[in-house]
Formats: structure tokens, sequence, C-alpha cells
């Protein structure tokens, strides 16, 4: 995982000479074809650069998680919540990965989504003969990428900082459901983009939507604080699956839940 | 006339007689309808492989709207449309391969230098261009580690032309490439297309400029109101080369049409100004005759010019004309 920062990161910055570094340049007369696998991997890497070149987007994505969990823990973390006495900054930290999951691969995607559509990019790439399931495959790739990148991140600063740690046995359990859940929030990013009708519009759209859905589905606020019938309503919406396992996961004596049928509904939906 | 003697399986080829190639785009009847207003009303084009095709038109009179049906983002609502042989609507990966297309207004691809936008669309395709000879062709090597973002307004429609050029196509559709350019980028741009032509490649022009059309077609359709207009080649589209030529001078003051000698006088007719305007089928005698004229009489007949119909006064000839039979 670090090494793939680090990766990520020396590809993005250009080298002393002020040359970005090279790829192995395409000779013309050989045909190449490429099996449409390689091709969402050719996709995700540019996908990849193209996200980490954007100051905007890396903000968003990679500092705002990091810096709200800073604030909250610091705010309000020092208490104690619910019967078992468990430290509120044991909900925050997986309440903050399961926001920074969604913020990479929900919020990130229709904004970049929407822009790409308003400046033709994506009618340029369909003039050529790339299908379209292979640029969503790739953008959906490089979203869970950068989920699985931003959530650790965040876990690694919960530990360090606030020593709250996910167990080694649900480590395995934590990663499928941060991709899952990237998954999904891919598919309902895309669906939602569909809607947008201005890549204005998008940034706030999306913001609106996703912040009372972190407040009442356990992001922001632990999940036995909020009331049961706001809870009941959050259980309709696909942020809720994704923080109850995410804070399971933290807590060792309690069973992992799968993230459930609902975010599955709602991507077919 | 001197005969050669071909023996043998040569003599059965050259008596096969020499078969002309399909031409790369072919349009019979074409309509496109938005409801009950037709923007395209019945058109045929036919475009040969090698040439650099123009369709110009007036904003709003039909070509970007039969260049996106061309280039299969639009049905037509009747009509025949092969490109390549293939129908547009039914365009597989195959054909998308050899075709490349310029759109009207495109950004580029955000956060990515150039060399990666041409190496992320080289993968796209079978059989690509090498990426830092396509620069070369379009002019931008120098730039090739900017990021695109970073690019001037001629200098991001020349990164168009080279995304599209990068997949090796046979037939590129460019559509308005230099609206909104400077004259001196807009030479650029000029170079780079007759360049395309150099490769072989078939272009399909829309513009509304008449001068693109003047300088880089080998042939032109004009387009108004949905209607194909007029149609051939610069030098003969609408008619022009059988138009008379017009002979223009200012006469000195107090010298009219009247004191012109009177073979001249039917074909006059008084000008802006000053001025006295000949039209005439046969400029050279005339102008012969008009400065002989004024030889010996002493006239001096200073800003004398002889103009052929330019191809702006045809094309808006043909464009308003049609505005009046409506």
């Amino acid at each position: 995982m670090i090494f793939l920062i680090r990766w990520a990161y020396r590809r993005s910055r250009p080298k002393r000479g002020g040359e970005p570094p090279r790829a192995p340049r395409t000779a013309g007369p050989e045909p190449k074809a490429k099996s449409d696998f390689s091709l969402v991997l050719h996709q995700t890497r540019y996908d990849v650069v193209s996200f980490f070149r954007n100051g905007q987007a890396r903000f968003f994505t990679l500092a705002l998680p990091v810096m709200f969990l800073v604030i909250f823990v610091s705010l309000f973390g020092s208490g104690t919540v619910g019967p078992d006495h468990t430290k509120e900054s044991t909900y925050f930290v997986p309440g903050i990965a399961a926001m920074a999951v969604i913020s990479a691969s929900f919020v990130n995607l229709v904004i970049s989504v929407t822009a790409q559509r308003e400046a033709g990019v994506l009618k340029r790439r369909r003039a050529t003969p790339v299908p379209a399931a292979v640029l969503i495959a790739g953008r959906a790739l490089t979203a869970v990428s950068i989920s699985l990148m931003v959530i650790t991140i965040v876990l690694v600063i919960g530990r360090l900082a606030y020593n709250v740690g996910v167990p080694l046995q649900a480590l395995p359990a934590l990663a499928l459901t941060a991709i899952v859940g990237s998954a999904t929030f891919c598919v309902f990013g895309y669906a939602v983009s569909t809607l947008i009708s201005s890549s204005d519009a998008a940034q706030p759209i999306v913001q609106a939507t996703v912040l009372p859905l972190y407040f009442i589905s356990g992001v922001f606020v632990p999940g036995v604080e909020i009331p049961s019938w706001l809870q009941r309503i959050a259980q309709f919406f696909p942020v809720e699956h994704l923080a109850a396992p995410t804070t399971a996961s933290a807590q060792p004596a309690k069973r992992i839940r799968s993230p459930g049928a609902i975010s599955v509904c709602w991507p077919s939906g | 006339m001197h005969t050669t003697e071909i023996e043998g399986p040569a003599a059965e080829l050259a008596a096969v007689p020499a078969q002309t190639p399909a031409p790369a785009i072919s349009v019979t009847g074409l309509v496109k309808s938005d409801g009950p207003y037709k923007a395209v009303d019945g058109i045929d084009l036919e475009v040969r492989s090698g040439e650099i095709f123009a369709f110009l038109g007036p904003n709003g009179a039909g070509k970007t709207t039969t260049a996106e049906i061309l280039e299969g983002f639009r049905q037509p609502s009747a009509g025949k449309v092969l490109v390549l042989g293939t129908d547009p609507a039914d365009a597989d990966g195959a054909w998308r391969n050899r075709v490349g297309a310029v759109l009207q207004e495109s950004q580029p691809e955000p956060g990515l230098t150039m060399r990666e936008c041409l190496e992320l669309y080289a993968g796209y395709y079978s059989a690509p261009r090498d990426i830092d000879e396509t620069l070369e062709l379009v002019g931008l090597e120098e730039k090739a580690s900017a990021r695109a973002e970073h690019l001037s307004g001629g200098q991001r429609r020349r990164l168009d032309v080279a995304l599209a050029l990068i997949g090796d196509p046979e037939l590129i559709f460019l559509d308005e490439p230099t609206t909104g350019l400077d004259p001196s980028a807009r030479r650029d741009a000029w170079e780079v297309i007759d360049g395309l032509r150099r490769l072989g490649k078939t272009v399909f022009l829309t513009t509304h400029y008449m001068d693109d059309a003047e300088h880089l077609a080998d042939r032109i359709a004009v387009i108004a109101e949905g209607r194909i207009v007029a149609e051939g080649t610069p030098g003969k589209l609408g008619g022009r080369d059988g138009l008379g030529a017009t002979v223009t001078s200012s006469l000195p003051s107090g010298l009219g049409v009247s004191d012109l000698p009177s073979a001249l006088q039917l074909l006059a007719t008084r000008g802006p100004g000053r001025s006295v305007v000949l039209h005439s089928h046969s400029p050279l005698a005339h102008v012969h005759f008009l400065s002989d004229w004024a030889v010996t009489t002493g006239v001096d007949l200073p800003h004398l010019e002889v103009r052929r119909p330019s191809l702006k006064e045809v094309y808006l000839s043909l464009t308003d004309h049609r505005k009046d039979n409506q």
C-alpha cells in the first residue's frame, strides 16, 4: 500500500529535468490489439495519474478526511459512548474511513465524470474503438485503488495517533468491505452523474446529498447516539451499510456484518 | 499511336478495366428531422478516398448534424449512409479503428501531459502511429511534456488533431477546426490539414469559413438550410469559372459613364464613389480597349482593377439566394 502511494506520487511529479517519467513508446507499424483486461489497466493507470495531478481532488479525497478525523477526535473524542463504554474515537476512525471511501468513490467520481462529459472528453473517447465498459471499469478500478489508499491512511493515523486499531483477523473483511463498498458507490456515482446537468452543479449536489447521510448513518456521530427513527431512515440509504461494518471491524468483540442486501439493491435500482 | 505487345498472364490483367475505388463516404437522400423541423432535408454526397472534402455552410445549416450522423453519433431519420463501406449507426470497434474525429469543442484530458494523452489514446487502437512522429506532424514536439490544460487554443486544436491521428485512421472528420483561432494559428492549422492529404488520409471538413474551404479543399459542397445548394471544386463552385470578371476604376472628376467609348458603355455601371464597373466575359480585350482610350484621351485611371468573383461572393450569393426563394 505504501509502495502504491509512493509510486503514484512519484508518477505525478515531474523529474528534476522537468520531464515526467516516460512510458515506453508505442511502435508504429506493429499492430497490438490489447485484450479488454489490459485495456482496463491501461485506462486505470492514466486515470490515477490524472487524479493525483488534480489538486482539488487530492485535497478533498485525501486530506479532508484526515482533517475531519483530527478535528472530531480533538473536539469530541475524549468521552465514552454506549453501554460498553467504548471511547468515541473508536467510532470516529472507522466512520471517517467510510467517509473517505465514499468521497473517493462517489463524490470524486461524480464530479470528474460530469466535468469530463461537459468538456467533450467522453464524446471524444466514444469516437475511439475503446468500449464504454472498459472506461467505466477503469474509472471504478481507479476509485477502488484510491479508496484502499485513503482508508489505509486514515487507519494508520487512527492507530498511531489515537490507538484505534483494527485487529489483524478483521483486516481481510475490512478490505473486502472497502472494495465492495467502493465499487457500489462507483455505480451510484455513474447513476447520479447522468442526472446532473452541469459540472458546476455537481459539487454542491453531491455534497448536499452525502453530508446529511454522513450524520444520520453513524459516520460523524456514533451510531448509538442516533435516535432510532433516524437510524431506520438511514437503513434505506447505502452509507450506513458501509459505515457499520467498518465500525464493527474496529471493535474486536463484535462480529463483522457484510455490506448487506440493501447496498446491492441500490445499484440495480 | 504506339502499342506494346503484352504476353501471358499480364495480358489478362491488362484486359481488365481499372475499377474506380469505392467512395470513402456515400450519402443518399439523408434526412434528419427534429419534430416538424428538418435539420437536414434530403442531401446526397460522395467523398472520394484521399481527398479533402469541405462541407461549407452558415451556422445552423445542418453541417454539424450531418457530420454527427456520419460519425455515428446520431441516427438519420431517413436516407442511406455508408462510411468506409459501413453504416455508421452499426459502427463497431473495427470501424472506429479506421475513423478519427476532431469534434467541435473539446477540452483536453485533465491532468495529463500531451505525450500522456497520446499514449492513452494510442492504447485504444490496434495499430497506432509513433507518438513522437505524430507530435511532429502537428508541430507540437516541443510541448510534449506540457500539461494539456496549459496550452493555448491553437495548440489544443492541434492536440485534438494529433489524438484523431494517433490511431492512423483512413478517414478523419474535422468539425470547425479553425473556429476561434487567430490568423497565425489558423495558418498553422492549415499546414497541419494540408499535411493530412500528404499522408493519404481522406478528410471531411465542416466549416463556415470560406477561406478555409477555398484553401484546403479538393471539392466543396455548400449547404444552406438543410440542403446542398452547390457542389464542385473551389475554382468551379457555383459556376464561378463561367461568371464574368469585373473591371473597376475610378474616373477623374468631371467624367462619368457617358464619357466612356460607346462600346464600353453597354457593360458599364456606376460604382461607389466616382468609380465605374465593367462586367465583362473577356476582360483582357476590354481592359485593352479601355486603356487605349484612356491613354489616347489623356485620362488617368487610378485604381484600375480586374477581379474574378471571389468564392466568398459566390458563397454569399448562393446562401442569400436560398433565403430569397423561401
